[in-house]
């Protein structure tokens, strides 16, 4: 490691969020492409896009979670520090300025509903799917549940996407999510109650 | 014994509230397959003006295009043919412009998919299906149609009663203008009681037979009688 930086994000964590973050790009190509009446007329080939967007929804969740067990234990630890709010994270979440953890309070938010929001996307993909096959597995709801969670995903991947490459205060986080290091420096400034373990 | 003394304890313990949000979303999210349809129907009706700013704008305009095959029938005037026959006394096949020459009538009716979205107020123009059926004269022992599509296999069947329905028609225009491609360009069927899949696009050809048989997804478990509401696990 170069001097000056220290480690924010270990090899599965990374991994985690790349496998997570290839899957919802592909997913969401190929569900526009269901979705968005020109992109269909353009593609046209809608069960063969259709199988596409089933197939690698199922693979997404599966290597997801083959990630999550192959990490086990480092992942309790990361849970454990997302799930915990304490009154800096309080204090930060009204605006004021307040030390924070390895995570602050906004990664921790986007880190709950993310979890939650993949858990449903599966599921009412899931339902989705089955229904075509099945009445009992038929809601009137399922489509909205799947487009709404879609809508509010890309709200909140805007905003990822405009903290982690373009504001710049806080771009260089992007570093930790590719290389795992970040400069002790930034580290201090935006993470002050952060102690990076030892390598 | 002597108490220590009380040092003031300077943070609590962390509260779990990540946890918390998880669980309420997940639980929300599955929650809403029971409440999700009833609230956006509310939500879309209290908000109409807002909504009707807005869903031009949607990308969708509350829309999804499905198609069966790998490719969209193209539409061609020149060689475009309704075909009209089967049991019927006076077979006929119309050009583009010869069906245009028809009767025509506009209607504003909703239209359901069967897997839950709605687009309401659709304005339709073409002809009803009634004044089609008095031009070939079926016979008395046929008693439903065929509508076969440009895009193989799609067929699907309905009884001549339903056929007949009063807001039953063969749409050539929509909103004003000539049906697009996605939407079945030249010619689809129209039966706003009954969901999507029985709204035959790219229609070709209509036959007057006995009895209705499976349509494309009737094939695949879906009911032949597609009631709005009332069929297809819904409403039952």
């Amino acid at each position: 490691m170069k001097a000056g930086y220290v480690r924010r994000f270990s090899r599965v964590e990374r991994l985690l969020h790349w496998v997570n973050a290839l899957g919802f790009f592909f997913l969401l190509a190929t569900g526009l492409i269901l979705y968005l009446p020109s992109l269909s007329v353009l593609v046209a080939r809608r069960q063969l896009i259709q199988d596409m967007h089933f197939w690698s929804g199922v693979a997404w969740l599966g290597a997801l979670a083959l990630v999550l067990l192959f990490g086990v234990r480092r992942f309790v630890r990361t849970a454990r520090e997302l799930e915990s709010f304490d009154r800096d994270d309080l204090r930060w979440l009204r605006g004021g300025k307040a030390p924070q953890g390895r995570f602050n309070a906004g990664q921790k938010i986007n880190a709950a509903l993310t979890a939650a929001f993949t858990i449903l996307f599966g599921v009412s993909g899931l339902l989705l799917w089955f229904g075509e096959r099945d009445t009992r597995y038929r809601f009137a709801s399922t489509v909205i549940l799947h487009d709404g969670l879609m809508y509010v995903s890309l709200a909140l991947l805007v905003g990822h996407l405009y903290l982690a490459l373009i504001h710049p205060a806080t771009r260089h986080a992007l570093r930790g999510m590719t290389v795992g290091t970040v400069s002790e420096e930034w580290a201090k400034r935006h993470h002050s109650k952060w102690r990076p373990e030892p390598q | 014994m002597e108490t220590p003394p009380v040092t003031p304890e300077p943070d609590p313990e962390p509260r779990r509230y990540g946890r918390g949000l998880f669980l309420a979303t997940v639980a929300g999210g599955v929650s809403s397959l029971y409440w999700g349809k009833a609230a956006w129907s509310r939500v879309s009706g209290v908000v109409s003006p807002v909504a009707g700013a807005l869903v031009p704008i949607l990308p969708t305009g509350g829309w999804r295009i499905y198609t069966v095959s790998g490719s969209m029938p193209v539409f061609d005037p020149a060689t475009w043919r309704l075909s009209v026959g089967g049991m019927v006394d006076k077979p006929v096949s119309l050009g583009y412009d010869e069906l245009r020459a028809l009767p025509r009538v506009e209607q504003v009716s909703n239209f359901h998919c069967v897997t839950g979205w709605t687009v309401q107020n659709v304005t339709w123009g073409g002809v009803r299906m009634s004044d089609l059926l008095s031009l070939v004269s079926p016979q008395p022992a046929a008693h439903a149609l065929r509508f076969i599509s440009m895009e193989k296999p799609y067929v699907d069947y309905l009884t001549l009663q339903q056929a007949t329905l009063h807001d039953v028609m063969l749409a050539y225009e929509m909103e004003g203008k000539p049906l697009p491609q996605e939407h079945g360009a030249p010619l689809r069927l129209i039966i706003p009681e009954m969901y999507g899949y029985k709204n035959v696009k790219w229609l070709e050809r209509i036959e007057l037979i006995p009895q209705p048989g499976s349509g494309y997804w009737e094939q695949l478990g879906y009911d032949r009688d597609a009631w709005v509401g009332r069929s297809n696990g819904y409403g039952t």
